[in-house]
């Protein structure tokens, strides 16, 4: 383990690695061959109305990366994730996946979403996971293979019969999980999926991700605003400015094998910084806001 | 894997929606009943003071009002009545909910659709039907026509509007996760849309047979050989206060039933969809 952290000044190629035995191949992982879609973000920039959520973001996503985008809370973090999933149209510059340009929602682009109310409730989990490939029209035959084989990547199997409401919050982000892999995209965009869940379970469920990333070959985009998940799971880690008009204020690689030790040193290192680009920025925020004063007087008064 | 949860096997969305149990268990149960019976005693002991304290000719007694009924029912009116009156509330307000539930959902996704159509909703909504007994009867004859098509129009409004203000209330993450998907615009209607609205269309067709029930007696008024309102109109000509009762009280009771009809039904069939009744 050399210097595990590589601050790079402009957006480059973060060589994907992964360090783990070679597994038997899977349908899964066959199928991983021909997915992972590059994204390629260019001077974009979003605004609604006279509002700029952010601008002149710069981002190089290479097929099978795992990119955390790491912010402050506000900071357009989302709001640039739903431009990648085509549910907002980018302003100026470009939003590309594998050169096409992105210009709507794309079974291509899959999205789990912060909440769990983007289930269908009245749906089964089977039935969910499989919606994908009712909308395309697969066969009854091929939907109960995927069901099997997604309901069996995330260990919910025995759950295929339930409804959502009758699941804990973990199992039904695995069923959201489950569900956009159902669709074998190239692209899994994730917006916080774990920020509702508590400790235990999101833990749990950093690691079947990457788990899951691994053998699925997907690249993946996961907004988060906890520093120890982005460590724990990214290839790269990018730093958002404080909103608005938010942009990518640095971009870390994390070179550290896999599984991640959080103690391991150059971890540690990482974390201080990342928490010092992101502190600047909430400071920052504040300032704006006119808060800092008083949380100055605050802290002097205590 | 060491997330397993044995959750209660218990009715769809118990996390939005708590468990609602149409039949309470044992004692609870026995309890319900007990206490509904002396609410109706009660009500009954109300109405015989009232009775004793009016006379007969403003206020039909309890044990009146039940000879009353006999004697309609022996000679076949009570039972036609129902029979006319429910024909025209059921069409009407079935034609009513299958007309209402897609203009609301249409109203509710499409924008031109609703920008074309609020302002009549909003315009008559507010007239009620008993305003047009006259010119429904004088369009379209003293026949069944003109007084399904009063209880068509009570009900219409009310489950165009519940519809639509379901389709709003669509959780917006819903209908990314279905896009992102892969499902046309058709398929997002059909699929995610209407299923989520279904709560919102069972309110409005409860709240429609409600509204058909008050309309009945108005669009019987005129010209009406039979049917409840009918014989609570006539009743009037031959000053028999106690046929009054028996109309006003089969009224009620018919509502009753007919309401947890429907309930029974949705519980049964649209309990996923997350329909509470």
């Amino acid at each position: 383990m050399t210097e595990g952290i590589e601050k790079e000044t402009a957006p480059g190629n973060g060589a994907l690695t992964v360090a783990t035995a070679p597994a038997p191949r899977t349908r899964t992982e066959q199928a991983a061959e021909k997915r992972g879609a590059a994204l390629r973000v260019e001077g974009a920039g979003i605004t609604f109305g006279d509002f700029r959520a952010v601008q002149n973001i710069d981002l190089d996503i290479p097929a099978g990366e795992f990119l955390c985008l790491l912010g402050p809370s506000g900071c357009g973090k989302s709001t640039l994730l739903s431009a990648m999933a085509g549910f907002i149209q980018v302003s100026e510059g470009s939003l590309t996946a594998d050169g096409v340009p992105v210009s709507g929602p794309d079974p291509e682009l899959g999205m789990v979403f912060q909440s769990s109310e983007a289930l269908f409730d009245w749906m089964t989990v089977h039935q969910n996971v499989t919606f994908g490939p009712r909308m395309r029209g697969c066969s009854r035959a091929e939907q109960d293979r995927v069901a099997d084989e997604f309901l069996g990547l995330v260990g919910l199997r025995h759950c295929a019969d339930r409804y959502p409401g009758q699941l804990s919050g973990g199992m039904r982000q695995r069923v959201q999980i489950a569900r956009v892999l159902a669709n074998e995209p190239g692209v899994v965009l994730m917006d916080e999926p774990f920020g509702a869940l508590d400790a235990q379970t999101r833990q749990v469920l950093q690691q079947e991700t990457a788990r899951i990333w691994r053998s699925s070959g997907c690249t993946v985009v996961f907004v988060t605003h906890d520093i120890d998940e982005a460590i724990l799971l990214a290839d790269r880690v990018a730093v958002m400015t404080a909103g608005p008009a938010a942009s990518i204020k640095s971009l870390y690689t994390v070179d550290l094998p896999r599984p991640r030790d959080e103690s391991d040193p150059a971890a540690l290192r990482l974390r201080n910084k990342l928490r010092e680009d992101i502190g600047e920025e909430v400071r920052k925020a504040m300032r704006d806001q006119g808060l800092d004063d008083q949380l100055d007087r605050e802290a002097k008064g205590a | 894997m060491t997330i397993t949860t044995t959750e209660a096997t218990a009715p769809a969305r118990p996390r939005t929606r708590p468990r609602r149990t149409g039949r309470p268990a044992g004692g609870q149960g026995l309890r319900t009943v007990g206490l509904y019976a002396v609410a109706v005693l009660v009500g009954l002991g109300v109405w015989q003071l009232v009775a004793m304290k009016y006379g007969p000719s403003l206020v039909a007694s309890p044990k009146e009002t039940l000879s009353a009924a006999r004697e309609l029912a022996a000679d076949g009116t009570l039972g036609n009545s129902v029979i006319a009156s429910s024909r025209r509330i059921l069409i009407g307000w079935g034609l009513g909910v299958l007309v209402g539930a897609p203009v609301g959902l249409l109203i509710g996704q499409i924008t031109i659709v609703r920008q074309l159509l609020e302002p009549y909703i909003e315009f008559f909504r507010f007239i009620p039907p008993v305003a047009f007994v006259t010119l429904a009867v004088v369009w379209l004859g003293i026949g069944e026509t003109s007084k399904v098509v009063l209880i068509f129009y009570t009900a219409v409004f009310i489950v165009t509007l519940n519809t639509s203000a379901g389709v709003m209330a669509v959780n917006e993450s819903k209908l990314r996760a279905a896009a992102s998907l892969g499902a046309s615009r058709r398929q997002v209607l059909q699929r995610v849309v209407l299923p989520s609205t279904v709560p919102y269309i069972l309110t409005g067709a409860r709240l429609a047979m409600g509204n058909s029930f008050l309309t009945i007696v108005s669009a019987e008024i005129v010209a009406a050989q039979v049917g409840l309102g009918s014989l609570i109109w006539t009743s009037r000509n031959y000053g028999r206060i106690d046929w009054v009762f028996v109309g006003i009280i089969t009224l009620g009771i018919l509502g009753l039933v007919y309401d947890r009809i429907l309930r029974v039904i949705a519980m049964r069939v649209l309990h996923k969809y997350g329909a509470k009744v």
